[in-house]
């Protein structure tokens, strides 16, 4: 009994936490346009949330392409069809791993920074100052971070993309010598520019707004203590990755 | 001031980069050229296309020509009808020429040949390819075969 009971409330917490978020993401687009009007604010931001991800999602999109080329080698090598290896890092990576694994990493570094500022301007009150001076915190502080995650994050997959099939080429054609123009030529025919590519941009989008939009919520909702920013900080990260990884599923059940 | 330009212009450098490779992946890394052309689409119908897809591969020569855009069931005929988009680059192909369904790579996927024929006029927006070769069926081969054996050992009985 008490254990349904759990259940229950714990059901009722997620549906209420889903709703809020869905509400929150209602009223940042309504300040679209009025953000839309102060670019400087946003491209700043872009500065924070994209360009400072930059290092750390080139290095790590090297090592995922260069890690596709090798475990692929190994199993296409006993099918003798190590000429299919392109194919095998361009669709993993376009497909699936780009978006998901830099959206993971976007939560990471980029989604921790957003909540954990935004939730400490809540603590130091300094989104009540703002209140009083009616300045519409949402419009000054919170908009410009979400489109900013919203804009970086096709860009950032972007680059883990392309770096991760330099990765692979890199491993296949310079390490393990597959041949360069088959591994090329697998690339140019079987990766189709809309079903491949254009599903893997849109997915990029969608994890964009959905690992930024609980990064920002969570900020602006934290309990305004030491503890609850770091708590805030915590969930950002555990309800980014499963928001990815359930929403990964949807749209390639879709999509695909 | 100093430290707001930088900014500026790392985040330009970011922007530059991401779109930068968002076009080199999609330029490079997809088969986008198999899209550049509008070219002309005709139709072949065969008795039996055994595995083709759409997207795949037309040649003639050995070099790609078009692609399989749709593939469709004559509902009187029984035939497939296969859409053929071509590139074109390729308008002067002989309307007498054949299509036929071959099989090719590790993974036996199927594409169509054409072997060009002799006529003046050439494959237009439309146009039906007259002459198709269907696809081979391994079994009906292997029927083809065991039933010619078993002709020739009861003639050889008697």
């Amino acid at each position: 009994m008490k254990l349904l009971r759990e259940a229950y409330y714990i059901v009722l917490g997620f549906l209420q936490m889903l709703g809020a978020c869905g509400i929150f993401l209602l009223k940042l687009l309504r300040f679209t346009p009025q953000a839309l009007g102060r670019p400087g604010l946003i491209f700043q931001q872009v500065f924070n949330v994209g360009a400072m991800s930059l290092v750390l999602i080139m290095v790590s999109g090297l090592f995922v392409g260069m890690v596709l080329g090798l475990q692929g080698f190994n199993t296409l090598n006993k099918f003798a069809a190590t000429s299919a290896l392109g194919t095998v890092v361009a669709l993993s990576l376009l497909r699936e791993l780009g978006p998901v694994v830099t959206a993971l990493l976007f939560a990471g570094r980029a989604g921790t920074a957003l909540t954990s500022e935004i939730g400490l301007m809540r603590a130091t009150e300094q989104l009540a100052g703002m209140e009083m001076m009616a300045v519409d915190p949402i419009r000054r502080v919170v908009m410009p971070r979400f489109l900013a995650g919203v804009i970086s994050m096709p860009l950032l997959v972007g680059i883990f993309n392309a770096v991760g099939v330099l990765g692979g080429y890199l491993v296949g054609v310079k390490l393990m010598h597959v041949d360069i123009a088959s591994f090329w030529s697998q690339i140019h025919a079987d990766v189709d520019l809309h079903e491949d590519f254009r599903s893997g941009v849109i997915k990029s989008v969608v994890f964009g707004v959905a690992c930024t939009l609980i990064a920002v919520f969570e900020g602006f909702y934290a309990q305004p203590t030491a503890e609850g920013v770091s708590r805030a900080t915590t969930r950002t990260v555990v309800n980014s990755a499963l928001a990815v990884l359930a929403l990964d599923y949807l749209l390639t059940a879709f999509m695909f | 001031m100093k430290q707001t330009r930088t900014i500026e212009i790392v985040t330009g450098f970011f922007i530059i980069l991401g779109f930068a490779a968002l076009y080199v992946i999609a330029t490079s890394a997809t088969n986008i050229k198999s899209y550049g052309e509008a070219g002309y689409a005709v139709t072949a119908s065969f008795t039996n296309i055994g595995g083709l897809k759409t997207r795949a591969p037309v040649t003639l020569a050995g070099v790609e020509v078009g692609r399989v855009t749709k593939i469709a069931l004559d509902p009187k005929t029984f035939n497939a009808v296969v859409t053929i988009q071509m590139n074109g680059h390729f308008n002067q192909i002989p309307d007498d020429s054949t299509a036929s369904i071959l099989t090719s790579g590790l993974l036996g996927e199927q594409y169509v040949g054409l072997s060009p024929g002799g006529s003046d006029s050439y494959l237009k927006s439309g146009s039906v390819v007259q002459y198709t070769q269907s696809a081979l069926v391994l079994e009906n081969l292997i029927g083809q075969f065991l039933s010619n054996a078993g002709k020739s050992s009861s003639q050889g009985g008697k």
